[in-house]
């Protein structure tokens, strides 16, 4: 379900420069997204899920304007959050049902950021809210929170490197909620386990994360239809 | 020269002495007749001398070397069975030779299995499964896995055991082929004491662990001393008659008609003696055999 | 001794009962297969219903790996029992059949029978155990595919890159290996004692059973026993499947959560052989043959 988040992340932007948005500053993201037609990242993906344990993986994100979007890992299982799965934020942005408050600023990592928030106007949409901070002079997104009716709040955040110029995030990292995991001694067939309660414990109280570590992007060479 | 010499064992199980020092030699080409009746104590005998069992007390030695600190020497030298022919039913008879000649140091060609196949008259089944066989051919095989390795003492226990006439005889052929032909020594056990009659050279008679009497045959058959059979016309009158008479010391305790080891000459004194006390006497037969031997020394030892 | 395990060998391999646990193991080996690949996915979908919740997993879950786990799973438990029935059966069934006192008069010492014999039983064991990895490993990545191992266990999700599964299998399988000649032994021992084939069977089916029992019971009166029992530690093959996670909850590739959990087992496990092994040659060197 990243695609999904990722389509939320990525459409929202390309949204701001297909459809000009009353505030100035969104006007100013979108035009800067609206360079990247299509976009291939790679990058290196790493699930941190406090029931799960994963090694790194090599992941490729093909992009397509307007609302295309697939992480495909290079070979594998893919551990993706879930979430934002009726979310059609195209729809918003084709409709342009949300409106936006200004909330003021908010110093993020030393950078002094402009907060947005985004309400839907549409009250058939699956996400409440959606708040951006946005860097007003790199014209940057860094981070996102969006609060959903069904899957519960994700945040978003991103780091820009060499790729910035696109708006093109150079590590994004998303955080969830997740839920306990349990499965049935009878169906694992681990009778007589007696660390397995400390095993637990010791993977306890960790927020899920998903990072995504880009070192390359090839923008605007084309991804065919069949990669989504 | 000495193949085998038993001094003084014993075997204990708890209270019972199944074997209560027996000490015996074999030598070399002898066909050694082991007699006893069932539960004489033969079989422990044999299954110490193969170091099956472990004897209580007592030693013994064969081919010079002692079976508990040389076992594996002296048994290279045997061939035995033991009782019933117990083998593999899922194995063919060739399968048995071909698994056994495994187990020795001697090289066993495919030709001297297919030999002892032919020797035991089994070349003609020779790839049917045992549990095919007859008890006869069972035995048969038992005796090739003894032979197989070409040992120079053959120790075969109660080898006629279950055996239909034909399959006697054609042991006993062999048996008697192996010792004056091949030049083998053989221990042989049996309760069936007119087979050993015709097989053995010297005999043994064990009795409830005790040995009762070795020797050649024709030694301990006293030629002067012969066993006759009565038939009366009243036995129990002549018995007591008997016992009452200087012929008391001649009598064999039977459970069953009259018996007397008595010198030949003085057989006509007792017929008269016995009419004259007023018993009829129908019938004297002379039972002068190894059977009558081994009656009258385990009925004496009784 | 290489002529009395030749010996062995040929009449393990010539009983039609050795073959009842090589059709056992391939029978439920294809049955399970069978149903996987029929209906594999709601199985999946079923052990993945809480994760699911959170996440969404992308790639062939049920691939070879996956299966060749759940088949371990369920049958490393139930090998013990077929490995039993030759393993007990090498003393007492030919002191039933009548053959133990040809093999004992012929020019071997004891020990050296029961020591071959051992180790033709092992080595009847050892490729059961092959057989065992043809069916559930190779067949299962050739009719499944084979991807990263995704293994749900009762408390956490292991993601095992597909390049990291393979060497964890082979020491899975020679840690099986251990745990089934710990019951090749104890079939031994049981062997030794008695003069009949169903007994020792019967009696290290239910050693097996009982012990698994007092091991996998939670209580504390039992956990005092339990490192001790070979049971306890059989199914400590899993431990390959665990992974090491940095302080960045990263899993380190080629790694093991516990390698001292799988030594202690293989000393329990090697040192129960040697016992069982041990007990087995010297009664049968001061055994009668009576029979």
């Amino acid at each position: 379900m990243i695609k999904k988040l990722f389509t939320i992340f990525a459409l929202l932007f390309y949204s701001f420069s297909s459809f000009a948005q009353a505030d100035p500053l969104i006007e100013k993201v979108s035009k800067k997204l609206a360079l990247v037609n299509d976009y291939v990242g790679e990058g290196v993906m790493k699930t941190d899920v406090s029931f799960i344990k994963a090694s790194l993986g090599k992941v490729k994100v093909y992009f397509k304007k307007p609302n295309l979007l697939k992480v495909k890992k290079d070979g594998g299982i893919s551990l993706l959050p879930k979430g934002g799965v009726s979310l059609t934020i195209n729809t918003l942005l084709n409709t342009k049902q949300y409106s936006t408050i200004s909330a003021g600023t908010q110093v993020l990592n030393g950078k002094t950021l402009t907060v947005l928030k985004l309400i839907p106007t549409d009250e058939n949409l699956d996400w409440v809210i959606a708040t951006l901070w946005i860097d007003p002079v790199e014209a940057l997104v860094y981070k996102t929170a969006t609060t959903t009716k069904e899957n519960g709040s994700y945040e978003i955040t991103m780091q820009y490197g060499a790729y910035a110029n696109y708006g093109l995030a150079s590590k994004i990292i998303f955080s969830f909620n997740t839920k306990d995991y349990k499965l049935p001694n009878g169906i694992t067939l681990e009778f007589g386990d007696d660390d397995a309660a400390a095993k637990q414990k010791a993977l306890k109280n960790k927020k899920g994360t998903v990072e995504i570590t880009f070192n390359n992007y090839v923008i605007n060479k084309g991804v065919s239809n069949s990669m989504f | 020269m000495s193949v085998i010499q038993v001094n003084n064992i014993s075997k204990h199980f708890g209270s019972l002495k199944a074997v209560d020092g027996l000490s015996f030699e074999v030598q070399a080409g002898q066909v050694f007749g082991f007699l006893g009746q069932n539960g004489s104590g033969k079989s422990t005998t044999i299954r110490m001398l193969l170091s099956l069992i472990h004897p209580t007390s007592g030693s013994i030695q064969i081919f010079g070397d002692s079976i508990a600190s040389n076992r594996n020497k002296v048994l290279e030298e045997i061939g035995a069975i033991i009782e019933r022919p117990d083998l593999y039913p899922y194995l063919s008879a060739k399968e048995h030779l071909q698994l056994f000649a495994k187990l020795r140091s001697k090289k066993i060609t495919p030709s001297s299995i297919e030999d002892t196949l032919v020797k035991v008259g089994l070349q003609d089944r020779a790839k049917d499964k045992v549990h095919t066989f007859s008890l006869g051919m069972k035995q048969r095989l038992g005796i090739g896995i003894a032979l197989l390795h070409n040992p120079s003492l053959i120790i075969l226990d109660e080898p006629t055991n279950g055996l239909d006439p034909q399959g006697i005889s054609d042991i006993r052929n062999l048996i008697q082929h192996l010792a004056k032909e091949e030049g083998k020594t053989i221990l042989v056990s049996s309760h069936i004491l007119s087979e050993i009659e015709q097989m053995a050279s010297h005999i043994l008679i064990l009795h409830k662990g005790k040995k009762l009497a070795d020797g050649p045959i024709q030694t301990l058959l006293d030629p002067n001393k012969m066993i006759v059979h009565l038939t009366t016309t009243n036995d129990e009158q002549a018995i007591q008659v008997i016992l009452a008479s200087s012929f008391s010391s001649y009598l064999l305790k039977r459970s069953a008609g009259i018996y007397l080891s008595i010198p030949h000459f003085e057989i006509p004194l007792l017929n008269q003696f016995l009419i004259q006390a007023g018993v009829g006497l129908i019938n004297v037969e002379s039972r002068n055999s190894l059977e009558d031997y081994f009656l009258q020394l385990t009925s004496n030892s009784n | 001794m290489k002529s009395i395990i030749s010996f062995e060998l040929y009449k393990i391999f010539r009983r039609p009962r050795t073959y009842i646990a090589f059709g056992a193991i391939a029978a439920l080996i294809l049955v399970i297969q069978f149903g996987l690949k029929v209906d594999g996915q709601s199985y999946a979908a079923f052990l993945m219903k809480d994760i699911n919740d959170t996440l969404t997993v992308d790639g062939n879950v049920l691939n070879g790996y996956l299966i060749c786990y759940i088949l371990l799973q369920l049958l490393l438990v139930h090998v013990p029992l077929l490995v039993a029935l030759i393993a007990a059966d090498m003393i007492s069934g030919e002191a039933n059949l009548g053959t133990l006192r040809l093999l004992f008069s012929t020019p071997f010492t004891r020990t050296q029978w029961v020591l071959g014999k051992f180790i033709a039983a092992s080595i009847y064991t050892i490729v059961l155990l092959i057989w065992l990895a043809i069916l559930a490993l190779f067949l299962s990545m050739w009719v499944f595919g084979t991807d990263d191992l995704f293994l749900m266990k009762s408390n956490y999700v292991v993601l095992i890159e597909q390049s990291d599964v393979l060497w964890r299998y082979v020491g899975a399988f020679v840690f099986a290996s251990f745990s089934l000649l710990t019951v090749t032994s104890l079939g031994f021992l049981m062997s030794s004692i008695a003069n009949n084939s169903i007994g020792p069977i019967v009696g290290t089916m239910s050693a097996i059973v009982f012990f698994t029992i007092l091991s996998t019971l939670n209580i504390p009166l039992f956990s005092m026993i339990k490192p001790y029992l070979f049971t306890t530690h059989m199914n400590n093959w899993k431990e390959f499947f665990d992974i090491q996670v940095s302080d960045n909850n990263e899993a380190i590739t080629g790694s093991i959560l516990n390698v001292a959990k799988i030594k202690t087992s293989l000393i329990v496990l090697s040192t129960h052989i040697v016992l069982f092994v041990g007990t087995a040659v010297y009664i049968t060197k001061k055994k009668d043959i009576l029979s």
